[in-house]
């Protein structure tokens, strides 16, 4: 089962190895990690995707809390939240391959932030499915490269993490 | 007024009232080495290889309440102080452990002796610092105690650059430490304990399986005083030996691997378990689906929730310190008239009993060759089972867990989790030190003494009067035995030819030694040893080298599956 994952930790160096290191050690699989400062800037936000079964994830959870900088963790999984990815693709657009990358941009609602003779640079954001979708939308050939944030998430409504 | 950084860290060190150091000096730590010289409250202890170190801390931490401090240099002061580290938390054991690091502008250079050892150590300490400004010397070390002795102990490496032990500022050492992102749970919730006394009071066939976080909680006392008002039988874990008095008739022995017939037998057959600070490890209960496949109710009291329903799924989750949660079951008992049925408690027992009479611990004695059982035996004899026992890792070890009977917690001092061969000795350093007119002994085999054994010279140099029994069976015998049992005979590199003459090894070092060959002359010269309370004696036993660990369950067989002597093969 697919989790996504959101904790504090304090913003000090090697925090991150910290957390990456426990999911190598023990074995946990991470299929993204994001993580930045908060508007408080001794604290660092993460969120990561894992899968694993129910009793993998309860462990993850429990080692993540485990850790010393860990503030808090959350799954964000088990309610209602939203997720969202950021991805920039740089395509070829030549010819008429130009109107109908500018469309398709359209239709996903993606920006172009970048424009020469030959080339775009589409903006998305959504979450992963949406994403995945515009990579199988366009021509697969005319994909130059992709770069995807991983996601981040937030819980709905009133659920808040925060310390 | 304004102090260097390396006067802070010793001025830290008084403050936590640490009577002993044990390190080795080296360049990034000479600062240090120059404040330590200028006092006399921190003892430095000068060990000859930074492993020592770090297991003589280990050992004094294990047979104290306190937390064990270590001192080392950068480079490879640190990474041999790895494996010493890597064994205390494998085991919980607080620790600090001081390591000086390259100045700060050399860090990231390849400067000499610079290794990321806060990289290195980060996955075997409970947290790491990099002290970057000589300002935070001083909170840091306070917070690395503060972690180490809190919570699931553990050790706590705090990393300090030259030209910060240099810089100065104004010292005072924080009062308090809060952390918003520590805070571990001591007391247990109410409910679970309620709904855990219940299940006791109903329990048939109970069984109580204790392990090293009831000595680490020091909370034998109370786990005791539980046992006796249920009269429920107990077991520990190889950590745990000692939480239980082992002379006792509600103790089963030793489980898991190694452990008694009665013991294993019991924790598989329980209906309801109740699990205090330990773990279900691999080498405690084999097999995680065969020991699912008896349906039982289990309780599990352990300060570490990550700890809880890990291995094993429990039914009855309490997170909290053991001391704590035990204590107020313990009132919850004293304020009810409810006891638990006698009639099944009594048929239980009578189970318990037959399957004790298997007697599995029974020694084959002969009258030519030693059995290094036999050898454990009159020891706990000639030291009325009131020494302090440390051991390597191998056949010696089970041995001295199975015929050490330990009464007292902090008694039995061993490298379980990571198994570290050559702990023995430095951990009895550390355990005298601690416990200057007590016996220590380190029960060893002439693998794992050689593989610390430069340390004969820290107890020269420091009077230590511990007494080495080496069980020297000319094997790497818990090789041999599997190499035997699941490997055809075939003792592929597990026969070291080439043994020195560990009598005149010692003899060397300054120490008496004694060799014994015959059974007749073990009691006498374990007297003799014992006798001789200033001097180290080290005992070379000559035992038999086709003897075997059993009670046996072969790794990843189920609890019930036991070998019971070579006549099961």
């Amino acid at each position: 089962m697919r989790h996504v994952i959101s904790l504090l930790i304090e913003n000090e160096a090697g925090a991150l190895s910290r957390v990456s290191g426990l999911f190598s050690a023990r074995g946990y699989n991470i299929e993204s990690l994001t993580v930045a400062p908060t508007e408080d800037p001794s604290l660092s936000r993460m969120t990561i995707v894992t899968t694993g079964s129910d009793d993998v994830v309860e462990q993850i959870t429990k080692q993540l809390n485990k850790l010393v900088e860990v503030v808090k963790v959350v799954d964000l999984s088990e309610s209602a939240h939203v997720e969202r990815e950021l991805m920039l693709v740089k395509v070829r657009a030549t010819g008429k391959e130009r109107e109908e990358m500018k469309r398709m941009a359209d239709i996903f609602r993606g920006r172009i932030i970048d424009v020469t003779d030959t080339s775009y640079v589409i903006e998305l954001t959504g979450n992963q499915a949406k994403l995945d979708s515009f990579v199988g939308a366009i021509d697969a050939g005319l994909i130059l490269e992709t770069v995807r944030t991983g996601i981040c998430g937030v819980g709905r409504g009133e659920r808040v993490l925060k310390v | 007024m304004v102090i260097t950084g390396a006067e802070i860290v010793i001025r830290c060190l008084q403050e936590e009232k640490v009577d002993y150091l044990f390190g080795y000096p080296g360049g990034a730590v000479l600062h240090i080495y120059d404040e330590l010289f200028k006092q006399d409250q921190v003892r430095h202890v000068l060990v000859r290889h930074e492993q020592a170190a770090i297991h003589a801390a280990d050992g004094y931490a294990r047979s104290t309440e306190k937390v064990g401090v270590a001192l080392v240099t950068s480079g490879p002061g640190a990474t041999n102080a790895v494996t010493g580290i890597a064994t205390a938390y494998c085991d919980s054991i607080p620790m600090v452990v001081i390591s000086g690091q390259v100045p700060s502008a050399a860090i990231g250079q390849d400067a000499f002796q610079e290794v990321d050892t806060v990289g290195i150590t980060r996955p075997c300490v409970k947290h790491n610092f990099l002290v970057r400004d000589v300002r935070e010397i001083a909170e840091t070390i306070k917070k690395a105690f503060y972690l180490a002795r809190t919570g699931r102990p553990g050790p706590v490496l705090v990393d300090i650059p030259k030209d910060i032990t240099a810089q100065k500022c104004a010292f005072s050492y924080p009062a308090t430490v809060s952390m918003r992102s520590y805070n571990p749970t001591v007391k247990g919730h109410q409910g679970q304990i309620r709904k855990a006394l219940q299940l006791l009071l109903e329990a048939k066939r109970p069984m109580v399986y204790a392990g090293g976080g009831v000595v680490l909680g020091d909370a034998a006392d109370k786990l005791t005083a539980l046992v006796r008002k249920l009269g429920f039988p107990c077991t520990n874990t190889l950590m745990g030996l000692g939480a239980y008095p082992a002379t006792d008739r509600q103790f089963v022995g030793m489980l898991g691997m190694h452990g008694n017939y009665e013991a294993n037998m019991g924790m598989h057959y329980c209906d309801v378990l109740l699990a205090v600070g330990a773990r279900f490890d691999d080498r405690v209960i084999g097999s995680p689906d065969h020991f699912a496949s008896e349906p039982r109710k289990i309780i599990h009291i352990d300060i570490d929730p990550s700890s809880i329903s890990k291995r094993v799924k429990v039914d009855v989750p309490i997170v909290g310190d053991v001391g704590d949660v035990l204590g107020e079951l313990l009132a919850l008992l004293d304020g009810t008239s409810q006891r638990p049925e006698e009639a099944s408690l009594a048929a239980w027992w009578k189970q318990i009993e037959e399957w004790r009479r298997r007697d599995c611990l029974k020694i084959n004695l002969d009258p030519e060759i030693i059995k290094p059982q036999y050898v454990v035996q009159k020891l706990w004899e000639v030291t009325g089972g009131d020494a302090f026992v440390t051991s390597d890792v191998g056949q010696h070890q089970m041995w001295a867990a199975q015929y050490y009977k330990f009464d007292k917690p902090r008694r039995w001092i061993n490298s379980g989790g990571l198994g570290t061969m050559g702990f023995g000795l430095p951990a009895a350093m550390g355990v005298q030190l601690a416990h200057p007119g007590s016996q220590v002994a380190c029960v060893t085999g002439e693998g794992s003494i050689q593989m610390n054994i430069q340390e004969l010279s820290t107890c020269k140099q420091f009077r230590l009067p511990i007494k080495v029994i080496l069980l020297n069976n000319g094997y790497l015998g818990m090789v041999r035995q599997w190499q035997e049992l699941f490997h055809g005979n075939r003792y592929s590199e597990s026969y070291m030819d080439a043994l020195p003459d560990f009598a005149k090894l010692a003899e060397a070092y300054g120490h008496v030694a004694l060799k014994v060959q015959k059974p007749g002359d073990v009691e006498g010269a374990l007297r003799e040893a014992f006798g001789r309370k200033s001097d180290l004696v080290f005992l070379d036993f000559a035992v038999d080298p086709t003897e075997n660990v059993y009670p046996m369950v072969q790794g990843g067989k189920g609890l019930t599956d036991m070998i019971l002597s070579a006549e099961d093969l």
